[in-house]
């Protein structure tokens, strides 16, 4: 007993001391709650991965997240051949932070290295469309793809990132995930896995380079699984910045001295999604169209935003998030209004509603939410809430007649990243409409800006129109730092520290 | 006493054979570990590739035999969220979390043990109820919310102990108070009775009789005897502090074993999970031999039960 008090006592006076972090050391303390098992970009799926990866590699191209436009980053420039072939231009005299140079054979290696099926990198859809990659000089390089890609910018400014041949061919990724080696703006000096990161600035970062160069000198990163913890940290200043703040804790933190909370969109939408064609062999009421549509006539979307989702967030009509290239917003729209769901349930012949299966994996108050709104037409629910790999395993499966599902589309500023995704016909496709298929095998494989657009467009207003989804609401994160820290949030929800600076 | 310590010891092995069973399939039970190791929209042909390679389209019996038969070697396969070794992650993190059991259950008898006795000597009296009151509000409080507000007192208003994180000592106080203080009314109940008994005993009587000083007879005469249940039912506490660290380790940021299982659940990271059940369930298990042979040691008659 005795002992335990005079440690606890001594602690309190060594505690005292304890370091707080502000300017003063250059140090930048962040946490989050995502545990990283490895830094190499190709075979982690985490957000927190993409966070780091931009800053200690650099892409050939860097999208202006501000303004949304392509420029060259490790090229110097870049042109299409033709409409499968681009030819990219180095910048000479950068090197990586092992001090090799960067030239043509980098290049080539990385892009060779995970577009080839066998290496196994984790998202094939940002390298499968790779056909070959060919060295035309030593700051030259000629890309060819498998077939037209309008989203090949995005892939070139975004994952595909460029590694330093010889080390990697020499470790590989599971020491490159250990120890990284890039170009980019901040190198990695410790790193546990799961635990902790430490960054420090790339002095030798390269004049030129569209990300800007890096001010804060020290970057720690920290594992904190607990939102509570994180914010306690927060305001007892050992940790700098945080984010993912759950709405309600946002508002109230919000105003407290010393802290800025700031609000953003992500490119995440919650959606219902149906089963249209009998997939499930059920023969569900949903099948029925009149049901589809009288479901989003009866949940009230608005109160659920700004009751529940709060911060930014706003409620979507089309399948796919607003912001996105070719996300048709002209579409059937489906206003609140529970008399005329009653109407359309009756007319499907549902006077008196009928009892369904509702699945979920997340934002359980909000699925609460609809199935409430869904009560109140006549629809009793069975909410079945599962894991997210599980729901998806029966998504999959085809077992699901009616769900409350999300998308971030990766980050992808197009409507190929989700509507795609889930209408082209795919496991995850319920519709399985073969003109829907059509227009976005067209938007898909086009190069024409205007030829896709108008292919986005027909598709969206169909799914809009036969109702096979009930698009919700879009997501937003909040993040919360020290006010002493200058750092702009962005909508592709990719944290940028190499710009962020001290007041 | 051989055939009680084989008899004892077949019944541990079994235990934990049936624990590792049933977390084998429950684990199996909550979806297919392919799907969820691909990560977010992958290729029908990525998930068939990662059947293959972790061998989940075998028959699971034949993955479970095969499992087990490696675990007895030593061998618990590889993470397939860190990609390397999970024997090698626990080793790493187990130290944290038998740390923190350890210093947490050393804070509940330092804390329950006087207690009990205090309350013992004076029976019925304010003092009892005031120590019984102080003991039982440790487990009547939500751990997590204890937690928060250690936190919010000690790093947020008076900013003496690091919030979170196990880079050093001082981050393993709050947790150990949080955790130790959940066990200590148990073991200041048996304390309290064991020692009531103990002194209405005539060797206490005789030994007040022969003018021993009080303090003396109380810990060298009673203690001693009232002492043995308290420690059977520590090591009990030991196995429920191991799987109560889980939510304590989350909060405070502790990089052990309790964290990873934990997280490893959601991941469904199956080779890590059933190898901390089966390494908890092992050392639980191994507690409560140890405790049911040190009883019997003691008292005759359980070797015949």
């Amino acid at each position: 007993m005795k002992k335990t008090i005079i440690s606890t006592c001594v602690a309190l006076a060594l505690g005292a001391g304890a370091a707080h972090a502000d300017p003063d050391d250059d140090t930048l303390r962040i946490a989050w709650d995502g545990e990283l098992p490895t830094l190499d970009r190709y075979y982690n799926v985490l957000r927190e991965g993409i966070l780091v990866s931009r800053l200690v590699w650099d892409s050939l191209l860097y999208k202006d997240p501000a303004t949304l436009e392509f420029k060259p980053l490790l090229a110097e420039s870049f042109r299409f051949v033709d409409s499968t072939t681009m030819e990219f231009v180095l910048r000479q005299g950068i090197t990586f932070h092992n001090g090799e140079p960067l030239d043509a054979d980098d290049v080539v290696y990385t892009l060779d290295f995970v577009s080839n099926p066998e290496n196994r990198v984790l998202t094939q859809r940002n390298v499968s469309w790779i056909k070959s990659v060919e060295k035309l000089d030593d700051y030259t390089v000629r890309l060819e793809m498998k077939q037209p890609t309008p989203t090949a910018l995005e892939f070139l400014s975004g994952p595909l990132l460029i590694y330093p041949n010889e080390y990697y061919a020499e470790v590989g990724p599971k020491v490159m995930g250990t120890h990284p080696v890039g170009t980019g703006p901040y190198k990695v000096v410790e790193f546990k896995p799961g635990e902790s990161i430490r960054f420090e600035k790339n002095e030798q970062y390269f004049d030129g380079s569209p990300k800007g160069k890096p001010n804060i000198s020290t970057i720690e990163q920290r594992t904190i699984p607990d939102r509570n913890t994180q914010i306690s940290e927060l305001f007892s200043g050992t940790v700098d910045w945080i984010w993912k703040v759950p709405s309600d804790q946002a508002s109230r933190i919000t105003g407290r001295p010393g802290i800025s909370v700031v609000n953003e969109q992500t490119l995440r939408i919650a959606y219902l999604s149906f089963d249209s064609s009998n997939r499930t062999g059920n023969a569900s009421p949903v099948n029925n169209p009149l049901v589809r549509k009288a479901i989003g006539h009866a949940i009230d979307r608005s109160t659920i935003v700004s009751k529940l989702v709060g911060g930014s967030s706003e409620v979507v009509h089309s399948a796919c998030h607003p912001q996105q290239f070719g996300c048709e917003q002209d579409v059937a729209l489906y206003e609140y209004d529970p008399e005329k769901a009653k109407q359309l349930l009756a007319e499907a012949g549902y006077p008196d509603g009928f009892e369904i299966d509702f699945h979920a994996y997340r934002n359980r108050p909000y699925a609460e939410a609809i199935m409430g709104f869904l009560q109140a037409v006549g629809i009793r629910t069975n909410l079945v809430y599962l894991k997210y790999a599980a729901l998806r395993d029966k998504v999959y499966a085809g077992e699901i007649d009616f769900n409350f599902m999300t998308w971030g589309s990766y980050s992808f500023n197009d409507v190929s990243a989700i509507t795609s995704h889930f209408f082209k016909g795919t496991r995850d496709d319920y519709a399985r409409d073969s003109q829907l298929i059509a227009d976005l095998e067209i938007g898909d494989n086009s190069v024409d800006t205007e030829m896709r657009r108008n292919a986005y467009s027909r598709a969206l207003k169909s799914i809009a129109e036969n109702a096979y989804w009930v698009p919700l609401f879009t997501y937003n994160v909040n993040y919360a730092f020290t006010d002493k820290l200058d750092f702009t949030a962005t909508a592709d929800e990719i944290p940028r520290f190499y710009s962020a600076s001290w007041k | 006493m051989a055939v009680f310590f084989f008899k004892r010891l077949g019944l541990a092995f079994l235990v934990a054979l049936f624990v590792s069973v049933l977390s084998f399939f429950m684990l199996r039970a909550a979806g297919d570990p392919a799907i969820a190791m691909a990560g977010e929209g992958p290729t029908a042909a990525d998930i068939e590739f990662i059947r293959e390679q972790f061998g989940f389209n075998r028959p699971i019996f034949v993955q479970y035999f095969s499992w087990l038969g490696n675990a007895l070697t030593g061998d618990f396969g590889e993470s397939s969220y860190f990609g390397k070794p999970v024997s090698q992650l626990i080793f790493e993190r187990l130290p944290i979390t038998l740390g923190l059991g350890v210093s947490a259950l050393i804070f509940s008898i330092l804390l329950a043990v006087p207690l009990g006795m205090l309350a013992a000597v004076n029976p019925n009296s304010l003092i009892d109820r005031i120590a019984l009151s102080v003991s039982v509000l440790g487990q009547a409080m939500p751990n997590f919310w204890f937690a928060l507000m250690l936190i919010v007192i000690f790093a947020v208003w008076y900013p003496v102990l690091p919030a979170s994180g196990n880079a050093e000592w001082r981050h393993f106080v709050m947790p150990t108070i949080v955790l130790g203080y959940y066990a200590t009314p148990a073991i200041m109940r048996l304390t309290r009775s064991g020692m009531l008994e103990v002194l209405n005993a005539d060797y206490i009587r005789t030994a007040h009789a022969k003018g021993i000083p009080v303090s003396r007879v109380l810990i060298k005469h009673a203690m001693r005897n009232a002492i043995l249940p308290v420690v059977s039912i520590a090591s009990v506490q030991f196995g429920y502090m191991l799987g109560g660290s889980i939510i304590i380790e989350s909060i405070f940021a502790l990089h052990g074993i309790g964290q990873l299982a934990w997280e490893s659940i959601s991941r469904a990271d199956l080779p890590t999970v059933q190898a901390i059940v089966l390494i908890l369930s092992l050392i639980y298990v191994g507690l409560n031999y140890v405790a049911d042979l040190v009883n019997a040691w003691l008292d005759p008659r359980i070797r015949i039960a």
